[in-house]
């Protein structure tokens, strides 16, 4: 079946919240709003208001209160509005989700999804414009989850939901209204395993989230000139596939990572340990990146947008994976 | 309150003064390391709030959270084990000192953000709520914590959703080295914080252990019944230093002050109210010294005979 990225989310939440009574959903808007996004449409009618909260706009109080909530045996689902939002709550995912089991010695469990969308859409200013899955892989104890496609994120937005650890789920806006092939059926996919979105030989492109489609559409244009791109998505960011990205990366000898982030950010995801590694004592080869510019200042304007961002558009997106797989 | 009731709150209290002295020796001898904040002079608000709760409420601390984990019943050796950092401990020594959890007991934990607890306390009353259980959750919190924007984003919603939470703000009228009137605005009247978020408040002196059970007793009674948080401000002190790395006093209180303060010990108002009342005798309180020094003594043997975590025990618990 065929549905949006939005859809699939909708589903796969609602039937969570079928399946088992403790899962819940909260924050800004999720209830009578139905979410800034409609991801949550039609949950209030179905589920009622005691599942299905409406907060005021205090993301330390609800993300806090969420992890209380997880603390004592429920399985929270929070939607933050969008991720810039999250940075209110980051003491309380840094120092109190991520590390309760361990100071705990293990008898605290705080089995939690944190879902919204992160990245930059369009013409939304510096304050809405940011990818911060680096600042989140950085801690131990959370999980980091950014599914690129309806049938991934309808897949591991069930398998987080699951998990016993606090999960950093990243959807993006621009996703959200993108169509794909969704399974009817009740299906997971394990977190922390990475897929081989299309196969090839001369080039490895790392993506995830929408830069996949960005890795895609470059790898169609060019199989037009003969050099054959595999295309791979990480789809959770920690714990990382390593193998998976590895044995591509070993078989190519190139990868190219196409990152959404800040350029600099992008050496704080275990990915960039691919340019150290080396797989049955054949080094990975070069390992290029495709990143954000390092401006911390969006401008509003398309075009200036199109410059900061990696976008198949952007010449130069395609002409640096084409230096670098055809050499 | 009957005698042997009264005895019991006198013992618990001997327990953390006793532990706490205990805590500061082995700290001294390198025993213990890292920040460590001692409970001496508060010892009647942990004792006379956790009497008032049942077994199946909920405590939640801050980083002086010794005397909580004590009153609520952890067994003292795993509690001094844990300081020491030893497997033995509550917490295998991955929380030390500032983070004591015993799940058992429902004591939820010693948190070392200053107000980043209050949400969890929060959303533990939530879940109660959530389920349709009558369990409270008692949340201590120094006067510190008051000003902080968790500890106001936790009040309102726990006020706009009815959540069965006791907020007990101990007031022992210093964050650190700052008086509580440099760093609350409504200093006077701590509990007038809650009160503007419509939450009923009120103040008990935290020096009388029976105040304080009074006084909790009734605040606990009404957030179980009517379903509603309750702010209650204990007015306390702190006889000895913010951690084991400042003095009793310093640039910021005088030796005058403490030593006033000390004539309020809560161990010595019960003790001559009982001694007084003919509810005990001298050799009562002889008696109980002894039995709380053996068992802090019998803490330190566990702890010290007790092995740290293997190192391969690092990352253990980091997940599940």
């Amino acid at each position: 079946m065929k549905t949006t990225y939005r859809e699939a989310l909708n589903q796969a939440l609602k039937e969570e919240m079928r399946r088992d009574d403790r899962v819940f959903l909260i924050g800004e808007d999720v209830a009578y709003y139905q979410g800034a996004f409609k991801v949550s449409k039609g949950f209030l009618e179905e589920f009622g208001s005691s599942r299905v909260v409406d907060t005021p706009i205090t993301e330390l109080g609800f993300t806090g209160l969420a992890i209380g909530a997880a603390m004592a045996g429920l399985r929270p689902v929070v939607e933050v509005m969008t991720f810039n939002f999250a940075l209110l709550a980051m003491d309380q995912v840094v120092n109190n989700a991520a590390k309760i089991r361990y100071m705990s010695g293990g008898q605290l469990s705080v089995p939690i999804v944190i879902r919204g969308p992160g990245s930059a859409a369009r013409q939304l200013g510096a304050q809405h414009s940011q990818s911060l899955e680096a600042w989140f892989c950085h801690v131990p104890g959370l999980k980091v989850v950014a599914p690129a496609t309806p049938f991934d994120a309808k897949g591991l937005i069930k398998s987080a939901i699951r998990d016993e650890n606090p999960v950093i789920f990243l959807e993006a806006q621009l996703l959200y209204p993108v169509q794909g092939e969704v399974g009817d059926d009740d299906y997971t996919i394990p977190l922390g395993v990475a897929e081989v979105k299309r196969p090839g030989t001369d080039v490895t492109l790392i993506a995830y989230s929408k830069m996949l489609l960005v890795a895609l559409e470059a790898a169609g244009k060019l199989a037009q000139e003969g050099i054959q791109a595999e295309v791979i998505d990480p789809r959770t960011l920690r714990p990382l596939d390593l193998a998976t990205l590895a044995t591509s990366a070993k078989k190519t000898g190139k990868v190219v990572i196409v990152e959404e982030g800040s350029r600099r950010a992008i050496k704080f995801l275990s990915i960039w340990r691919l340019s150290t590694l080396s797989v049955s004592g054949r080094s990975a080869g070069q390992v290029f990146v495709i990143a954000r510019s390092e401006t911390t200042k969006q401008s509003h304007e398309t075009k200036d947008e199109i410059a900061a961002f990696p976008v198949v558009a952007r010449n130069d997106t395609i002409r640096h994976i084409r230096r670098i797989g055809g050499e | 309150m009957e005698r042997a009731h009264l005895l019991h709150l006198y013992t618990q209290m001997l327990l953390i003064r006793r532990f706490e002295e205990r805590t500061a020796e082995m700290y001294a001898l390198g025993k213990i390391g890292g920040f460590c904040h001692l409970y001496i002079g508060e010892e009647a608000v942990a004792v006379g709030a956790v009497d008032a709760l049942r077994p199946d409420d909920y405590v939640f601390s801050a980083y002086r959270d010794h005397g909580h984990c004590l009153a609520r019943g952890s067994d003292p050796k795993r509690v001094m084990a844990e300081l020491f950092g030893r497997s033995t401990g509550l917490c295998k020594g991955k929380g030390g000192s500032m983070h004591l959890v015993d799940a058992e007991r429902r004591f939820m934990g010693g948190y070392a953000i200053v107000g980043g607890h209050l949400p969890l306390a929060a959303g533990v009353a939530f879940a109660v709520k959530y389920r349709g259980g009558d369990q409270v959750v008692l949340c201590f919190f120094g006067e510190g914590a008051v000003p902080s924007g968790a500890c106001h984003e936790t009040l309102n919603l726990a006020a706009l959703w009815g959540l069965p939470v006791l907020f007990l703000c101990e007031n022992n009228r210093y964050g650190m080295g700052t008086p509580v009137e440099r760093a609350v605005a409504l200093y006077a009247d701590v509990a007038q914080n809650a009160a503007a978020y419509g939450i009923e408040a009120g103040r008990v002196d935290g020096m009388e252990v029976l105040a304080v059970r009074e006084a909790v007793g009734k605040a606990l009674e009404q957030v179980r019944t009517r379903k509603r948080p309750y702010f209650l401000e204990a007015v306390t002190y702190r006889f000895l230093g913010h951690s084991m790395a400042d003095p009793a006093h310093g640039h910021y209180r005088t030796k005058a002050e403490v030593d006033e303060a000390k004539k309020r010990d809560p161990l010595l108002l019960l003790r001559t109210r009982m001694l007084g009342e003919r509810l005990a005798t001298e050799a009562d309180f002889k008696r109980i010294e002894q039995e709380v020094a053996q068992i802090v003594r019998e803490a330190v043997e566990f702890a010290d005979a007790s092995p740290a975590p293997p190192v391969t025990a690092l990352e253990d618990d980091v997940y599940a």
